[in-house]
């Protein structure tokens, strides 16, 4: 876990003003979609070594849901993006 | 008496004794001195009992590292458990106790254990103790704990005060020996922000007790002059006193000051520590070497010290460890302790070398023996003598201590506590940090660099790098000339063979050479395996002195390299940490925010008595005079509100303005109802989903124009629905033109339920709020009299006529208090959280008790709400999963006990008449339930197999906690008001 994020609204701020939810890669799927991947959606995670997308909630700052992809062996944080800006980026 | 204070000499102020006691006596010391110095200088040796054996125990080291002298410093609540004399800085009026003893230090019960050492060994506990099981908590614990263990924490309330602080530097210098200090003036020079950082509450490190010269100065003048310039920088900031005990991710450094632990009497205004988060560009760790102990046959006897500690006592101190001190080494440094201490006038008894040959050079006169080891020690509570042996040969050496130099060990604790491994170099027999990256750099001793010269060179040149690196340009100085240079060369011995007394290796946890051994020959071989085994390096210490030890013991008993053994896991802390600190001013009532609703004032006036609701304090019920239970106030309250009026804060249900063109599709996809066709003032029931289809929240939420509606949201999920619709906003569905922001506290929002509520609010309100104008759920902006604005909401909780008023926070109490004024000829009464429970279950409404996360809208009686027309709706899709459509399912239903005089707890399972209490019997649970003053008997909302389908048949609510069974027939859970003639009247 990294001790300091850089968030792209707020700048560099301490872990604990963030919250995680988890897995970012997730997209939602169509309500038409097949049982098996509403049931991935929901209910499979993996727990990857390495190179990690999250979702992050800048709760005690800008609330902000943001995007920290980070290594979760090495705790290296890559980029912290803003979770709208990916969202349209990925057609949503 | 045999240690002593030198009649001049070292780094303390003469012209200020300083008082102090130990175990009950009056002891002094001087300013400078830490307690173990003061200790020794009163000849007060002996200082502790060991762990396990309660052996004697005296000081060892002159630092952190220090595995005997632990002591309990002060009283009562204000005591300090497990502190280390040697870092204790000695003060006016300072108390201390030692520890692990009983009656006293000298004659100790706990002694005994020593005899049944041979059946103490390694693993004793695990293999001895393991039947009966029931045993190991009931019997052998408790008596194992009250036996073994150091200093007890208090069971009082710690009455010091700490803080929390955050600090930035570009250069964080962790040590101020020769490299730290060489580092701090370079860097600082060059105008990088620094931070000087040292454990010790006087700056300079190993040079404070240095008797090479640097720059044709005495290295404590080299050490001033350095210190005056950096105080002459305005960027650099010296923390002395500060131990940083921790590297976290992107270069974090924990700390912590001792700000007030060398005071009597601490101020009030200052904290006595202060914990540091210190995030540094940069960090150079300039931690210097440990000296490892040698392991040889009674080497745990008072008055066997590290030959470096004797150094500093005898050079920083002005305290001689003995009159006549035999010295036992394995490379040069006992040689110098030799010669510091000749030149104080202390007798060297010999020098026993284990190597066969070397060029080191003795005092005048002293003896060497050379290929010797000290097989064992002589003395009781401390040592009188060295048992050597040569080539077979044994003689006893008298002596009044035992100074040992075993090689060097650098500090290199931080450098790996974010997951690197040490490296051993079979170059300087020991581990190396390896390469960490450059946000911390290891330099000086602490990288293997151990002459003075050299750590003065390494701490300038490193610094020039990290400058440089920065952006920041050097100039360049020429290194600091050192004289009478330092020669750390030795031969590592890892077990001085022959012992004829237990070779300790951890003093602290009291594992000896054998202990080593018999991890070994019963498979906990491994160095991590070997550690819990033995207990090794696993006391307050955590193994500074003892585990590269270890790790060279175990390497020697297989034949193999230590680079194969390897070292046990480095974590923070480097040394203990006050919890105090760690908790900083986090406690008591700041421990968590206090919420207050707007209402609060007007609650306490009105004689509220509150309950923790999370962070809010909420009336639970109001007293009135004469009632002596909650419950009679309740029932009072109820009936009140059932035949007249009442008035109850809602204020801390969350709020949430939601704006925009697409705010009704928003909240559309939100809750699993409809909301797209909610007309303008009016408010609807509203029932939010998880992804997974069970309930997540409910409230209503009212449309105050097209683009603007009001959303609450219960007490408890307020921040959570805030969160999760930020959520689906920002990642679902980042292009509905929607934006929503909490109003929560902008609100204050009161509940106004009764047959009478409409006469006593249109008294209130200009606007026409007759049941034609103003029907059940109408919802919109009114004007009270005198003009306030607010909001009004015919809602209702409870079953009745009932209102929701909400006006801005800052007048609720004023509007409160009129509310009650004008209720006053109607009957008004304040009710609260207990009431409002009893009035919401009589009428068979819902919670978060209900809505646990595993129920459905139906379920809870709400199929018919879950919108089939919706293309989507977060949880739409898992709703219609099967199981979540199983008839069998539990659903919520009505109890009422048959005999009207037995009670119903919340959380008592249910099940069929005559079955017996199992898991496959079980039928469903109570959710809620409470005594009804409207009906005179108990009611519960439950949730059962069927339910629905089964009113009128009987079940067994049984409570296996009240120890009760009672008989009880399933019913509608609307027991009041089915009809809701109340509630449209």
């Amino acid at each position: 876990m990294a001790s300091l994020i850089h968030c792209p609204h707020c700048g560099v701020r301490p872990k604990e003003e963030f919250s995680i939810r988890g897995d970012a890669s997730l997209i939602r799927p169509d309500p038409e979609a097949s049982d098996e991947a509403w049931n991935d959606y929901v209910h499979i995670r993996s727990n990857p070594r390495g190179r990690y997308r999250e979702h992050w909630q800048h709760v005690a700052g800008c609330r902000r849901w943001l995007v920290v992809e980070r290594d979760t062996f090495t705790h290296e944080v890559f980029a912290v993006t803003d979770a709208a800006s990916s969202a349209r980026e990925a057609g949503r | 008496m045999t240690a002593y204070r030198l009649a001049s000499g070292g780094l303390i102020d003469r012209s200020a004794p300083l008082d102090f006691r130990f175990d009950g006596r009056n002891l002094t010391g001087f300013s400078g001195d830490t307690l173990a110095s003061a200790l020794l200088a009163n000849d007060q040796l002996l200082v502790g009992r060991s762990f396990k054996y309660h052996r004697p125990r005296g000081i060892v080291t002159a630092g952190p590292s220090e595995p005997n002298a632990l002591v309990t410093i002060g009283k009562g609540a204000d005591s300090d458990p497990n502190t280390k004399a040697t870092v204790a800085e000695l003060y006016s009026g300072l108390d201390a106790h030692s520890q692990n003893r009983f009656p006293s230090l000298k004659y100790d019960f706990g002694a005994v254990n020593g005899l049944l050492s041979p059946f103490l060994g390694a693993g004793f506990y695990y293999k001895t103790f393991m039947w009966p099981a029931a045993f190991w908590e009931k019997v052998y614990e408790p008596i194992i704990r009250k036996a073994a263990g150091l200093g007890r924490a208090v069971l009082e309330r710690d009455p010091q005060a700490y803080e929390k602080c955050w600090a930035h530097c570009d250069l964080l210098v962790i040590g101020s020996g020769p490299t730290g200090l060489m580092a701090a003036l370079t860097a600082g020079r060059a105008g990088l922000r620094v931070i000087l950082a040292d454990e010790d509450f006087r700056l300079g490190g190993s040079l404070l007790g240095e008797t090479a010269r640097v720059n044709d100065a005495s290295a404590q003048d080299f050490t001033e002059t350095v210190l005056a310039e950096l105080r002459s920088l305005p960027n650099v900031t010296m923390m002395p006193r500060t131990t940083v005990f921790g590297w976290y991710d992107d270069n974090v450094f924990g700390a912590v000051e001792r700000v007030q632990k060398h005071v009597a009497l601490p101020q009030a205004k200052l904290p006595v520590e202060r914990l540091w988060r210190i995030a540094a560009k940069r960090a150079l760790l300039a931690t210097g070497a440990e000296e490892r102990p040698l392991v040889f046959g009674g080497n745990d006897r008072p008055g066997v010290i590290m030959a470096g500690a004797m150094r500093t006592y005898a050079n920083r101190f002005g305290v001689a460890a003995g009159k006549s001190v035999a010295i036992f080494t394995n490379g040069s440094a006992g040689y110098r302790t030799a010669a510091d201490l000749a030149a104080h006038g202390v007798e060297i008894a010999a020098i026993i070398d284990s190597r066969a040959e070397g060029a080191d050079v003795a005092p005048d006169g002293v003896r060497v023996i050379r290929s010797a080891s000290v097989i064992d020690t002589k003395g009781r509570q401390r040592v009188c003598g060295a048992v050597v042996e040569r080539s077979g040969f044994e003689q006893t050496i008298a002596c009044d201590a035992i100074a040992m130099s075993g090689g060097w060990n650098p500090v290199i604790h931080l450098a790996c506590q974010r997951g690197a491994k040490a490296i051993w170099s079979e170059d300087l027999k020991t581990f190396l940090a390896p390469d960490v990256g450059n946000g911390l750099v290891v330099a000086g001793a602490a990288a293997g660099r151990y002459t003075l010269a050299g750590c003065l060179k390494d701490g300038a040149e490193k610094a020039v790098v990290i400058a440089a690196d920065l952006g920041f340009s050097t100039v360049s100085h020429t290194a600091p000339a050192v004289e009478g240079e330092i020669d750390p060369s030795f031969t590592a011995l890892w077990y001085s063979p022959g012992a004829k007394a237990k070779a300790f290796v951890d003093f602290q946890n009291d594992v000896h050479v054998k202990d080593i051994g018999l991890a070994l020959r019963e498979g906990f071989g491994h160095v991590e395996h070997a550690k819990r085994y033995t207990t090794n390096g696993m006391a307050t210490d955590q193994g500074k002195l003892s585990g590269i030890n270890a790790t060279g013991l175990l390497a020697a008993m297989q034949g193999i390299s230590p680079a194969d053994v390897g070292t046990t896991t480095f974590r923070p802390f480097y040394t203990p940490v006050a919890f105090g600190a760690l908790a900083g001013t986090s406690r008591d009532e700041h421990a968590a925010p206090v919420r207050k609703s707007p209402l609060h004032g007007w609650a306490q006036r009105n004689g509220a008595v509150f309950v923790d609701s999370g962070l809010w304090f909420r009336p639970a019920y109001f007293s009135r005079g004469g009632e002596k239970t909650w419950r009679e106030s309740t029932d009072r309250e109820v009936r009140n509100i059932r035949e007249n009026a009442g008035l109850c804060d809602v204020s801390t249900l969350g709020k949430i303005e939601v704006f925009g063109p697409d705010a009704a599709e928003f909240l559309n996809r939100l809750y699993c109802n409809p909301f797209l066709k909610l007309p303008v003032g009016k408010a609807r029931y509203g029932l939010m989903l998880r992804e997974d289809g069970m309930v997540y929240d409910d409230g209503t939420t009212s449309r105050l124009s097209h683009e603007h509606f009001v959303m609450t949201t219960t007490t408890a999920l307020a921040g959570g629905v805030m969160s999760h619709m930020e959520y689906c906003a920002q990642v679902h569905w980042p292009d509905l033109k929607v934006r929503f922001c909490s109003s929560t506290d902008q609100w204050a929002q009161m509940a106004i339920a009764g047959p009478k509520a409409r006469l006593v609010l249109q008294a209130l309100v200009e606007d026409d709020i007759s049941d034609a104008a103003f029907p059940f759920l109408a919802a919109g902006a009114v004007t009270l009299r005198g003009g306030l604005k607010a909001r009004l909401f015919r809602i209702s909780f409870s079953g009745e006529l009932a209102y929701e008023l909400a006006v801005p926070a800052g007048l609720g109490e004023a509007v409160a208090d009129a509310v009650m004024e004008e209720g006053m000829a109607h009957g008004i009464c304040a009710y609260g959280l207990e009431a409002l429970n009893v009035l919401r279950i009589e009428k068979g409404h819902v919670t978060h008790a209900e809505f646990a996360g595993r129920v459905t809208p139906d379920d809870a009686g709400f199929g018919r709400m879950v919108s089939a027309q919706k293309p989507d709706f977060i949880g739409k899709r898992l709703s219609t999963r099967y199981g979540l459509t199983a008839a069998d399912r539990m659903q919520m239903v009505g109890l009422k006990p048959v005999e009207p005089d037995q009670h119903i707890r919340a959380g008592a399972h249910l099940l069929r008449e005559g079955a017996k209490p199992s898991t496959l019997n079980d039928q469903g649970y109570v959710s809620s339930a409470c005594f009804s003053p409207t009906l005179g008997h108990d009611i519960a909302l439950a949730f059962l197999k069927s339910g629905r389908e089964r009113y009128g048949e009987r079940v067994v609510v049984w409570d296996k906690l009240a120890g009760a069974e009672v008989v009880a027939e399933i019913c509608n859970p609307v027991f009041v008001d089915p009809g809701n003639t109340k509630l449209n009247s």
